[in-house]
């Protein structure tokens, strides 16, 4: 793999065990609120200060932290498994079920999709479960594709053809022989998959249609932090500080696996 | 413009793949926001006495089955009667018409900007691959990927507004002195956040497509027939390369409307993108669903100028 890359995934691995072990030594809790400590200034007990209800930066910067990345993939992993199936049916069965599925994924790629978002979160409420599945469910058309693509392109390589004239059944040789052939593929859409959730989640979490406080999402900091531009900047900075330096991490990781993974595209 | 057949055929796909898509989304939304569980069908206003209710569940033709509702809705929407929003009494159309140009600007300038600005980048990183110039280019296009627009937003007023005080930070002009300039002033910062985000989109396709182009054998023969340099990147590699990028501006359009909720958001724009998020807070179904449907359409109309344009730049589509 590329040097950025690995560079990248050391990134992610470090914001990783910091999100997951942190909360562990630094255990002030995210939603205690200590008015007199409102606004201030890091010091020793608040090391990246405390935000406008005296909450410990540091912590909810930590525990955000585990929301959004727990978001992201989760939400990654809903789009990855519609995307599969629906790529891989409509590639492996072919017919009228390709052309109605493939024009349907079409369909969705054409429709604004935050708009659509929006108009779900409204109905369905804004809880982490639904926010997850909402994103999945608006974002696995390009996962669709990829499968799609990748399904025609094996369905009549010779060991497929060998396998169905083995008498290996249809389900079978779609699931232990085509799928396989799309992994690396798979593994690249969901790198940037990652990376689409969660800028998706954030921009949701700061309109307020996304992770609600007190939970602390990096996204729903940002909320607040517009207002206090002026008194506290420090506030605004760190968690989209955060964000960048993530989807910037998962999208170079996504590039580099590419390149990693297909020869063809090192050039 | 003389229009071969073939274009013809191929408009008359598009403008009927395209009628297509708006019934999609439209019907998509409409069930939606009519099957699901708190819903319209389940009007939970706590100041309503049960006869207004009754009446409001008539008045909104709630008491017929859903698919009927929709053709009754699809039906009006031909005519371009999009419902009253429930929240002012308005008619959908005219709220959305307020605030729709003021969306148009924003996307539009933050579109032009990301063109003008990104082809040059893209065809100086081709020309200059692998070189520095090409790798820092191509990071500052990875962090315009990655920044999420409303920080970036966020960060623009902290500096341009607050600290530099040199252009206003919310709103789309001064009311005590309402000029071009003014307005000018207020649309820098929206612009140059949303555009951030749809440049790098512009800059890859141009630099990937212009990488191919130079390795066609007809620039290695202008080349060696003696061209001035020049001549062969702006007249022969340019205009081949910009095919694909006319696509790939066809293809961000749904993302930077989408771009424009948030970006509106942040610096306090009156446009279409704020309007969803009143309408999706206050439960406004009717303007919802018909923001929804405009977005799909203009989404739907510029897809199909993309494929205009297409026919006009790629002679093969003419010649055949």
């Amino acid at each position: 793999m590329t040097r950025l890359g690995l560079f990248a995934l050391a990134t992610l691995g470090v914001i990783a065990v910091l999100v997951v072990a942190g909360p562990l030594f630094w255990t002030i809790a995210p939603e205690t609120t200590n008015p007199a400590q409102g606004l201030a200034g890091p010091s020793l007990v608040h090391p990246l200060g405390a935000d406008e209800l005296g909450r410990d930066v540091l912590s909810r910067l930590l525990h955000g932290g585990r929301v959004t990345l727990l978001v992201g993939v989760a939400a990654m992993l809903a789009s990855l498994l519609i995307g599969v199936v629906v790529g891989a049916i409509a590639g492996f069965n072919g017919g009228w079920l390709d052309a109605l599925l493939m024009r349907f994924t079409d369909g969705m790629l054409a429709v604004p999709a935050f708009f659509f978002i929006l108009v779900v979160i409204t109905l369905v409420g804004t809880s982490v479960g639904t926010l997850v599945l909402v994103i999945g469910a608006l974002s696995w058309m390009p996962v669709a594709r990829v499968v799609y693509g990748e399904t025609l392109r094996w369905k009549t390589a010779e060991f497929v053809v060998a396998a169905t004239s083995l008498g290996v059944p249809p389900p079978r040789l779609l699931v232990r022989h085509i799928l396989p052939q799309a992994i690396p593929s798979l593994v690249v859409s969901a790198t940037l998959g990652v990376a689409f959730a969660i800028l998706t989640e954030s921009a949701l979490s700061y309109l307020a249609f996304g992770v609600q406080p007190p939970l602390p999402s990096w996204g729903n900091m940002l909320q607040r932090a517009q207002q206090y531009v002026f008194t506290a900047p420090a506030l605004a900075l760190y968690p989209g500080l955060a964000i960048t330096v993530v989807v910037l991490a998962f999208n170079f990781l996504g590039d580099g696996l590419r390149d990693a993974l297909d020869p063809r595209r090192r050039r | 413009m003389v229009v071969g057949q073939e274009v013809a055929r191929f408009l008359f796909q598009r403008i009927a793949s395209g009628a297509l898509v708006i019934v999609f989304a439209s019907a998509l939304t409409f069930f939606f926001v009519n099957l699901a569980p708190g819903g319209p069908s389940s009007i939970m206003r706590f100041d309503v006495s049960a006869e207004q209710r009754e009446a409001l569940i008539k008045r909104m033709g709630l008491d017929k089955p859903v698919v009927e509702r929709y053709a009754d809705w699809a039906a009006g929407a031909i005519r371009g009667d999009l419902g009253t929003s429930l929240l002012s009494d308005e008619p959908v159309t005219q709220r959305i018409g307020e605030r729709l140009p003021n969306t148009l600007i924003l996307a539009g300038a933050a579109l032009v900007v990301s063109i003008l600005i990104g082809i040059p980048i893209g065809l100086i990183q081709a020309l200059r691959r692998g070189s520095a110039l090409d790798h820092l280019l191509s990071f500052y296009s990875a962090i315009g990927l990655a920044v999420p627009v409303f920080w970036l937003g966020i960060v623009l007023i902290l500096v341009f507004a607050v600290s530099l005080g040199w252009l206003p930070s919310a709103g789309v002009t001064t009311i005590s002195e309402d000029t071009l300039v003014e307005r000018l002033r207020h649309l820098a910062l929206p612009t140059v956040a949303l555009a951030t985000t749809t440049l790098p989109t512009i800059v890859r396709f141009m630099r990937s497509a212009a990488l191919e182009v130079l390795d066609e054998d007809y620039i290695r023969t202008a080349a060696s027939k003696g061209l001035a340099p020049r001549v062969v990147v702006t007249r022969h590699a340019l205009r081949n390369a910009l095919i694909p990028v006319v696509s790939a501006v066809g293809a961000l359009v749904p993302r930077l409307l989408g771009g424009t909720v948030v970006t509106e958001s942040v610096f306090s724009w009156p446009g279409m993108g704020r309007l969803a998020l009143e309408a999706a807070q206050g439960r406004d179904y009717p303007l919802i669903t018909g923001i929804t449907v405009v977005v799909a359409g203009i989404a739907v109309a510029t897809t199909l100028l993309v494929d205009l344009a297409y026919t006009r730049i790629d002679p093969r589509l003419r010649a055949s």
